[in-house]
Formats: C-alpha cells, structure tokens, sequence
C-alpha cells in the first residue's frame, strides 16, 4: 500500500446526513471483480442525471472540486452495506480523506485497508471545517497524519484522534496480512487450543 | 472474576492474541462468501500464491446476482452477473472450500442457507463480506459484516484484526399485539436509535418479547442490528435454539452435541454485568410499523401521518425534506393512503418459512389487487420446497403473486428483479436508500403480514384490519 503522509488540498462539502454506501456507489457498478476504475462512477445517482450526462449542481461536478482530496460529509457517512467498492470508488477519484462527526463502523475499517484516512471531529470543529470546504478551490486545506492536524485555508488549526496501529500502518504503507502472517505461531497455537475445547466447530 | 456479558464471552473465547493497545487477531469460525465481495481476495491470495487458511471453515454460496426466475437453469443472462458467479464457482474448487452452487436446492441467500445447513453455531465467531451477516447474532454468535480486504485477511489467515466493541442491551419487555412481528420490533428499535445509535458497539437483545421469538423472529431482528450502526446484534442461545441446531447436517452429532450444549449452556450474560448503554422498549406497545423515508430510522406506525421536515432538529431536517421528496410524499398525510406498485416478500431479512407463512395467512382464498406486480422470493432452495410442501406456494400463486427461485433479488435489484424509476415498493427487506431496489425506485420496509396486506388492497396498510 501506498504510504499516507500529508495531503494538502481541496475540500468538498457534503453536508447531507446518512450518506449510504448506495449512494456512494450503487449496485449496478459492484459487478466488477476488480478494484480498480471506480472513481468514474463515485456518487453515481446524485453525480449523473437519469438519462445521462454530468449534474452541473453535484458538488464534485463544479469546476472548483473536480480536483477534491478531502470530503467534508456529514454524520454517518458510509451507512449501509460492507462493500469495499465505496472505499474504492472515493481513492480512484482521488479523495485521500474524509472528515465527519461518525461514520459507519465497516466503511470506516475499509477506509483504512485503503490508503484513505477518516477523521472523526467534534460537532463544533466539523463547522468549521464545514464552512471552509465551502470556499472552493483557492482554500486548500492540510491533513498531517504524523501531527494528526487538520489545518483550514484560515490557518485555523484543529487536531484529531486516531488509532496508534492504523496511524503506523498508513504512515508506512504496511499490508495487514503480510503483518499477521508474522504472527502466525499464535494462531496455531489457538487452533491446537481450540480444537481440544470446542472440537465441533 | 468480574460479570461477563454475552459478547465479553464469546469475544474471550476467541482472542488469539491481544497487542498492548488492545487490538487483537479475533479467531474466526466461519467465513460464508458470496460472489459479489470476494473475487477481489481471492485474486489477491492468487498474487501473494497464498492458500485458504482454513477451507473448512469456509462455506461460498452466490446470491446476489442470481436471476430468481425459472429460466436461470439455462444460465444467467448478464453477462458481468455471469462472471461473478462463475468466479465464484471457479475459486471455491481452485481452493477447496464447501460450495453450493446455483443449481442446488440448497442454494439461497448466505444468510439463509448457513444457519439452515447448521454451519451457524452458537458461541461461534462468523464473519461474511456483506453486512447482513448480523443475521447469524440470533444465535448467540459473534457475527458481523466485513470488507473485501477482511475477506482476503480471514482466508488467508482466519482471524481478524479487531478492537473491541462496547456493551448494548436492548430489552423489550412484555408481550406484543397481535399482527405485531419481529420486523417491527427490529425496525421500532432502529426508529428509537437511529441509524447512528449503535456505532462502536455490539447489540445483545433480550426480554420477554425476544424469548418467545422462533428462530426465524430472532434472525429477523439481528440481521438489521447493522441498520441501527451497531457491530454486530446477539440474542442469549436457549432451547428455542437448541432445538432449531439439532439435526441440521453440519451440526455437532452424538458425544459432541452433547459438549457443545454444555459450552452452549453457560452462553448467558451474567447478573450485574455491565452494559454502556442500555434502551428498553415495552412489547406492548410496538404497533405495526412501516417506513416512510430514505432511511431505516425513518419509522412510524401505519397509523401516523408523513412527519413534516420541521418536526425534526439539526441535519436531520434538510435529510427529511430530501427524503419526503424522493418518495413522491406530502408531510401529513396518512400512511395507510400511500398507494404502491410492487409488492417484494423476501430477502436475508425476511425470506425464511415463517414469514411465508405469515404472509401466506394473510392471502389464503383471497386475490391481490389489479395492477400490482407482487412478488416472493424463498431464501434459499429449501424454503422454497418447504412452502411447496405446506401448501403456500399455492395460495401465493392463486392471489396472484410470482412464486420465484431463491437469491437476494429486489432488495438490492443486483439481478434483473428492479424497480423503475418511480415505482413504489412496499418490502419486507432491509434497506430504503435512495435507488436501493432501481435508481428512481421507492422502498417501504415493513413486515411479510404487511406486505401481503398491501398486495391486497393496493396501499400500505394496517394488516389488523385484514385479520
């Protein structure tokens, strides 16, 4: 995996609450059976009128955000199913973090297994950050993971949690499975230990 | 030693080892696969030349994008839909996992068929690469939806990188009405939280109302656990669950059903354990409910009115007057005079023989109205036999509903079961997103009873009256 360090640069706005994993990519586009080239079709229903052709008034469609890196949404973003696709679609577009007051609990996970960091912030910061993602694209914003620091095109500065093992993990691009694998004699040692106490399963 | 809930039990019992900041590797007992979210891990175990850890305890079944009508046996139409299930055929033999495939009676929704081939066991861990894998809560089983990348960590590794969950007891005490089901308990729970409330944690449900539920009740309300944002939904095993794992093919036999029950037994949470949060709902007093909205916790009774977008606070006002938008509503009107087209009984939520049953009571020697396109979709081959056997599938057809083959089909239109642009739907399925059953289309979700009653009359309806 790619490794996360800094992204400096425009945010988008989308203030609109319960954003589902269908909206973000709806079904027809989870027949693919590989990972990439979704970002064409991110927000596919809100982005694209019925009958073809580009909704001038979606967000990602003014010419101010079509360069988005960073989405400032609202509560419970990524409701809904587990599919990975919607992680997918949001890095192929180009966004590298998404900000808001809670997200889903799988869509945030899948986030992560994706290079794409989410950042949960306080109500009265998410106004703030709100109000500056709606400047357009002369104010840039800057996340710094190692600081774990939001800075607003203002020079307001706003701090943010995020989990010691995720940080590392996107800080140096480490595959989880690759790290797992090292740990591999503990899992042997649970199978030896489980198959005596629960033999059934 | 300290009281453990439930989940603090079954979450103990399968660490397999913890770092100092608490994440740990979480053992997992059962991986179900489906074809939608997984051709992407396997692709990536072929890359690294990594086998299925455990293909054992892996168990694939398609059902997303399977076509439900009875020319599938000729194959599937669309040709991406094809190519998915035919991964999915080709990597459960490149890697030796049980498969059912679409011609076997026992195909069906994943959700569906595990718990009925008696993979799904109490205590265990169960993971799948679909949301809906809450469903297997129902009995006392850690389960719960994971991403694609999870779904390659678990086959090449069967566990997971896990923190934690916190504590939530939801109760519903006392007895409920009559024509009241355990969808309503679920979705009156999700309109009391909403979707958010249960983000960061792990749902046990209990009380009076949970204990009387079958199985199937059971499974109904755990599998929208995931609707209410929590992790993962578990209900207490007891002999109502006993009863149902016995037998079943890949249950344990003999001197092991024996040691399981035991270990099954002290499956409870104990006296004065701690829960983070706690809700409690009286039985009697959940009505029939039905959603009117674009998001599960957009629940009322099917006797209130529309809400109107100023009744609500905060972000939720403007989601209100979106939603009213996209459903074709006026704020204020009666919700029992909403007119539908399409009427979809089905789904991991909501597919299984009692709620074809229940439907089936409320259709008996009676016809749908004219114009309605109504539909029931059996979770899996074997519910499908079943009510073949019990003599629903004729009164379905005689009321004029299409008696279909098994797979997920319009809750999530992946196969050709869509809506148009428009169209409204009363369904017994899980999700009401915009465009969730076809771009354009409206959802609302409600009980089997309520959605044969709609069928009837043409409208979304208060099914005490019909009965």
């Amino acid at each position: 995996m790619e490794k996360f360090d800094k992204v400096h640069g425009v945010a988008a706005p989308m203030p609109l609450i319960n954003i589902d994993t269908d909206m973000i990519i709806p079904k027809v586009h989870l027949k693919t059976i590989k990972r990439s080239g979704l970002g064409v079709v991110l927000f596919d229903e809100m982005r694209y009128h019925d009958h073809g052709g580009e909704n001038e008034e979606f967000i990602l469609n003014k010419p101010a955000y079509r360069n988005t890196e960073i989405l400032v949404a609202g509560d419970n973003f990524g409701c809904g199913s587990s599919r990975e696709h919607a992680p997918w679609a949001i890095k192929d577009f180009g966004i590298k973090v998404v900000i808001s007051t809670s997200f889903a609990d799988i869509f945030f996970n899948n986030c992560f297994k994706n290079g794409i960091l989410p950042i949960v912030v306080a109500e009265e910061h998410h106004v703030v950050l709100m109000d500056d993602a709606h400047k357009g694209e002369n104010a840039r914003m800057t996340v710094h993971l190692e600081d774990q620091q939001i800075t607003t095109s203002d020079g307001v500065v706003i701090e943010f949690e995020v989990d010691p093992h995720r940080k590392h993990c996107l800080l140096n691009g480490l595959d989880d499975i690759g790290l797992t694998m090292e740990k591999n004699h503990h899992i042997d040692k649970f199978e030896d230990h489980a198959s005596q106490a629960r033999p059934w399963v | 030693m300290s009281p453990k809930t439930l989940y603090d039990k079954i979450w103990d019992a399968h660490v397999a080892h913890e770092a100092d900041d608490g994440t740990c590797l979480l053992y997992i007992d059962r991986h179900l696969v489906h074809e939608v979210t997984s051709p992407q891990a396997f692709e990536g175990l072929r890359m690294a030349g990594r086998p299925v850890r455990a293909p054992e305890k892996t168990i694939a079944v398609p059902d997303h994008n399977v076509p439900t009508t009875a020319d599938r046996v000729n194959g599937i139409e669309n040709p991406e839909s094809r190519i998915q299930v035919e991964a999915l055929d080709k990597n459960a033999k490149d890697f030796g996992i049980h498969y059912y495939p679409v011609h076997d009676v026992r195909q069906g929704i994943v959700h569906i068929v595990g718990p009925e081939q008696g993979w799904t066991l109490p205590g265990m861990t169960v993971v799948c690469g679909d949301s809906h894998t809450a469903t297997h809560g129902a009995f006392g089983a850690l389960a719960h939806g994971i991403g694609t990348s999870e779904v390659e960590h678990v086959l090449a590794t069967q566990t997971l990188i896990q923190k934690k969950s916190k504590n939530m007891k939801v109760e519903i005490t006392g007895k409920l009405q009559p024509g009241v089901t355990a969808k309503d308990i679920t979705l009156a729970v999700i309109g009391e939280t909403g979707t958010a409330g249960g983000t960061g944690y792990v749902i046990e449900y209990c009380g009076e109302a949970i204990r009387d539920l079958s199985m199937e009740g059971r499974m109904t309300v755990c599998n929208m656990a995931i609707e209410g944002g929590a992790r993962a939904g578990l209900i207490a095993p007891d002999e109502t669950t006993f009863e149902y794992v016995k037998g079943r093919p890949h249950a344990p036999k003999g001197a092991q059903w024996e040691a399981a029950l035991n270990w099954w037994k002290t499956l409870y949470t104990d006296e004065d354990a701690h829960f983070d949060k706690v809700i409690t709902l009286r039985g009697e007093d959940i009505a029939p409910v039905v959603t009117w909205g674009t998001s599960p916790e957009d629940v009322l009774p099917i006797t209130a009115t529309v809400p109107h977008p100023e009744d609500f606070e905060g972000g939720k006002v403007d989601a209100a007057r979106r939603s009213i938008e996209y459903m074709g509503l006026e704020a204020g009107q009666k919700l029992s005079d909403v007119e539908i087209d399409t009427v979809f009984i089905g789904s991991c939520t909501n597919g299984r023989i009692e709620d074809l049953r229940a439907a089936a009571e409320i259709l008996k020697g009676k016809k749908i109205k004219d114009g309605i396109r109504a539909m029931i979709v059996p979770g899996s081959g074997l519910v499908r036999a079943q009510a073949e056997e019990e003599g629903l599938a004729e009164i379905f057809k005689e009321a004029g509903f299409e008696w279909r083959l098994a797979g997920c089909s319009m809750c999530l239109a992946m196969n050709p079961d869509q809506l148009q642009p428009g169209e409204r739907c009363a369904a017994t399925s899980n999700r009401n997103f915009e465009g969730r059953q076809g771009r354009g289309g409206r959802t609302h979700l409600l009980s089997p009873a309520m959605a044969a009653a709609a069928a009837l009359t043409g409208r979304l309806t208060d099914v005490r009256e019909l009965m």
